[in-house]
């Protein structure tokens, strides 16, 4: 550009150099869906993201988001028949890099492209690795079977012999217990109730008790993931009861898995066609006034950010900038904090409680949200078990060769919720969950069964 | 609805910690929202006041009594001499730093063996001061390429230093890969786990000092690049130093930086104590209101959140955190636009000469007496905004080594103003 054009600042900082303005060069022949170009000119290779890195913590051999992204952008650029290395198998996803760097570089879309490459075009797709991968991936396959006989499947998923052949021959952990399969799913309890005429019955009825007008498009689409149907649905019951309570009608639209543990292990192509389900049906509500809620911190993140950088989808960009948090959402439209602070917990939540942020509510600036909104609660207390990752990172830890690595990284962790008053922990994610009762013993929650305790009568 | 408090800072670095430290401290309800983690991890960890003058005369003894003395654009001047010592004070209170008992500057070698005038330390590095006159043995590690130690301690024989200094190499133990990150020594060294040298397994610790105990000769002191440790750092200097029969010391490195991590999470434990909230990842991208700021919006990949307060404080950073922005045309405050003082022609803005004088330096925005940004005419942009550090004009932290300095007074002195004003 010549000094005499005009040049109006172009600067946003919400949407760092990503590059919506950069014409793509095309570099490699299938620079459609692989170019890390994006946001890669603007690393200077300070290294902070290294410093974020829970996995460069623990594993000598793992070189660090820098090199993950901007780094083999520069290597494959300059080298025709540079292949994307080995070792992005070991990030685990946390997105943690994201937050660190100082120029917006997006470290984590890069990291998802060079996993999607190296999967797609490297791994042999015969090797147990990419069988275990892509079981593991798709947990809402098994969890829908398993479902169907949740007892059958809660016993024969951890009988010590079937464990161990499943080790040998898949590669799956014999350390972990299963998740339990509830007896009965979210779904099933939400179809039982009346699904979503039973709650704009009971938010009518919330409007009227806090005067409120009676028409009101106060109305979500609830994202419930497929932990909370098939494991913990009474994550998505009290999510229901807490948002009716505030006088919000639900509605709990079809929808797949949201992709997260496709994208760490590099399954890109399941985790579009998974995405298309979900942005398809929120896409409809979202036009109708609904806003979309997940309790999962991963699904939230993946609907927000992983999905617009990752896919070009109809109707994407809406979805994503319609998708909150369920903690989040009522902060921001009522007067959650004065709610909490008049209400109070007594019985089996009445407790002290270890949390833990898991990443992916850290990288949507939701690692402070529970701990601050509790802090006020009579009856309960809550103490931050520190910034480590929990280590699990979803399927991460399920893998027989990063199993002692994820319990590394979980060390901190651990030892944190040793040091804690309290002995029950809460988290809004399923895996660090897993992880925190793992690691602790500790029976785990999620804040939203501590909301409904504290509100709901 | 909104997100509401009282006050609302705008930076997570040096400058926007302390003003929420400070209004939480009045009393205040305070929240800080900060788009990226702080710059402080790419910061040395040193807390500088006043090295040198704008002239380039120095190293300063005492940097208070040089205040008096700068232009009056100058924010030091704006805030004064006791809002420094105070801001200071409250510094001291809120982390464990050293430095605090005198004035005077203390002189700290640096990676590169140069001497550098600083006011507040942390205690990792007190052992290493310059003006101790005991002898000093500097050991690199081969990986590291950061730090030549032998390099180093010829520099700083080379300017003087009042004592006898060697620079030693030697292979970190447990054969870590050449560009470990520096959080995996750390991690190691936290943990004290087990590694094997030529078939001898034992922790980390007692390997490092067995490998570099037959390199002391007499020396009292005995100085690591900064990477003893994020969580331990004070044990494991006492367990090296035990071991070694030395005073062992990090010697402050460039970025990511270990010592500027600690001091993030010092500052930001204080926060926490202070009972403000806070939250990181999401930039302030839109303002609404005309004379007062009535609410901002963080964004959230294209959702915006709506957060309120009475006060605001705008602590962004200068032009390296992005905090003043310019293109070919101007240079501009990108958050609530403020104005920004500078040449209208843009080969004003630089000198031809790398190291010479540089406008650029000094830009940012112009202040009343309270620190509310000035527009072009001279009136407050907003009555309920004030800016405090990088984002500030009128002095250039880099050649005064006045950075840190300028953000905590700053920082303390618009978080008290905003906390004063707050309903």
């Amino acid at each position: 550009m010549s000094d005499a054009e005009e040049s109006p600042s172009t600067f946003d900082p919400a949407a760092p150099n990503t590059g919506e303005e950069v014409e793509p060069v095309d570099v490699f022949p299938d620079s459609d869906d692989f170019d890390l170009r994006p946001g890669s000119d603007s690393c200077y290779k300070c290294a902070t993201c290294d410093t974020n890195c829970p996995v460069a913590e623990v594993d000598d051999e793992f070189p660090g988001p820098k090199f993950q992204g901007p780094e083999q952008w520069r290597l494959k650029q300059s080298d025709d028949s540079y292949t994307v290395d080995d070792s992005v198998m070991s990030c685990s996803n946390c997105m943690r890099c994201d937050n660190a760097c100082p120029s917006g570089v997006p470290l984590s879309q890069m990291h998802n492209t060079a996993r999607g490459e190296y999967v797609s075009k490297q791994m042999d797709k015969l090797s147990v690795e990419y069988v275990r991968n892509r079981i593991l991936a798709n947990y809402r396959t098994s969890a829908f079977f398993a479902s169907k006989v949740p007892r059958l499947a809660n016993a024969a998923m951890n009988f010590g012999p079937a464990r161990w052949l499943m080790e040998k021959t898949l590669g799956v952990t014999k350390e972990r217990e299963f998740p339990e399969f509830a007896s009965e799913t979210f779904r099933e309890w939400w179809a039982a109730r009346g699904g979503a005429d039973a709650s704009r019955h009971n938010a009518r009825e919330s409007r009227e008790r806090r005067g409120e007008p009676t028409e009101s498009d106060k109305k979500v689409a609830y994202f419930h993931g497929c932990y909370s149907n098939y494991n913990t649905p009474e994550v998505g019951k009290a999510m229901v009861r807490v948002y009716e309570h505030f006088g919000y009608e639900v509605v709990a639209p079809e929808q797949r898995c949201s992709g997260t543990p496709m994208f760490a292990n590099g399954m890109l192509s399941d985790a579009k066609r998974h995405a298309k389900v979900n942005v398809a049906s929120m896409a409809d509500l979202v036009e109708q006034g609904y806003d979309a809620i997940a309790s999962c911190t991963s699904c939230s993140m993946a609907l927000r950010q992983e999905y617009p950088e990752l896919f070009d989808i109809d109707g994407i960009e809406d979805v994503a900038s319609n998708t909150f948090e369920s903690v989040e959402y009522l902060r921001i439209h009522e007067d959650l904090t004065g709610a909490v602070r008049e209400a109070e917990v007594s019985g089996d939540l009445a407790e002290e409680f270890a949390y833990h942020a898991p990443c992916h509510a850290r990288n949507q600036g939701l690692d402070r949200q529970a701990v601050e909104l509790f802090r006020d609660l009579d009856g309960a207390g809550i103490e931050d078990v520190g910034e480590s990752c929990s280590g699990i990172s979803g399927t991460y830890g399920w893998k027989e060769e990063k199993y002692e690595k994820s319990m590394a990284i979980g060390e901190e962790m651990f030892e944190h919720m040793a040091h804690a008053d309290g002995e029950v922990g809460m988290t809004e994610c399923p895996t660090c969950a897993m992880q925190m009762e793992h690691g602790s013993g500790y029976e785990i929650c999620h804040p939203l069964e501590l909301l409904e305790a504290a509100l709901v009568e | 609805m909104a997100i509401e408090s009282d006050i609302l800072v705008v930076g997570g670095g040096l400058a926007g910690l302390t003003s929420a430290i400070a209004a939480a401290h009045e009393g205040a309800d305070v929240r800080l929202v900060s788009y990226k983690q702080s710059t402080l991890r790419n910061a040395s960890g040193l807390v500088d006041l006043l090295g040198y003058t704008p002239d380039g005369d120095g190293p300063l003894p005492d940097p208070y009594e040089a205040m008096g003395d700068l232009p009056e654009e100058h924010p030091y001047r704006t805030v004064g001499v006791d809002t420094v010592r105070e801001a200071m004070g409250l510094f001291d209170e809120v982390t464990q730093y050293e430095g605090g008992h005198t004035d005077t500057n203390a002189l700290l070698p640096t990676h590169g063996g140069t001497v550098k005038p600083t006011a507040r330390y942390p205690s990792g590095a007190a052992a290493g001061l310059a003006s101790d006159d005991r002898d000093m043995l500097l050991v690199g590690f081969e990986s590291m390429t950061d730090f030549d130690a032998p390099h180093a301690a010829a520099h700083l024989d080379a300017v003087g230093a009042p004592f006898d200094v060697r620079g030693v190499t030697v292979q970190f133990p447990g054969g870590l890969r050449a560009d470990a990150k520096v959080t995996r020594y750390a991690k190691l060294l936290d943990t004290n786990r087990d590694v094997t040298v030529r078939g001898r397994t034992r922790p980390i610790r007692e390997a490092l000092a067995a490998r570099v105990n037959p390199l002391i000769e007499d020396e009292a002191r005995v100085g690591f690049p900064a990477v003893l440790g994020d969580d331990r750092p004070a044990e494991i200097r006492a367990d090296l130093g035990q071991q070694m029969g030395a005073d062992v010391f990090e010697v402050p490195m460039g970025p990511p930086s270990l010592p500027g991590l600690r001091l993030e999470d010092a500052l930001f434990e204080a926060l926490d104590e202070s009972g403000a909230s806070f939250e990181t990842g999401n930039p302030v991208v839109k303002y609404e209101g005309d004379g007062t700021l009535e609410r901002v919006f963080l964004e959230k990949n294209g959702a915006r959140i709506p957060l309120s307060a009475d006060q605001y404080v705008l602590a962004t950073g200068g032009l390296v955190g992005k905090g003043i922005d310019s293109d070919r045309e101007r240079v501009t405050e990108p958050v609530f636009d403020c104005h920004v003082p500078h040449p209208s022609d843009r080969y004003d803005w630089f000198d031809t000469d790398v190291f010479g004088d540089h406008p650029f330096a000094a830009f940012g925005v112009a202040t009343d007496e309270e620190l509310r940004p000035l527009d072009g005419g001279g009136e407050p942009e907003f009555d309920n905004l004030r800016a405090a550090g990088g984002v500030l004009g009128g002095y250039d932290y880099a050649a005064e080594k006045s950075g840190s300095g300028v953000s905590i007074a700053t920082g303390y002195a618009a978080g008290l103003h905003a906390a004063a004003e707050a309903q």
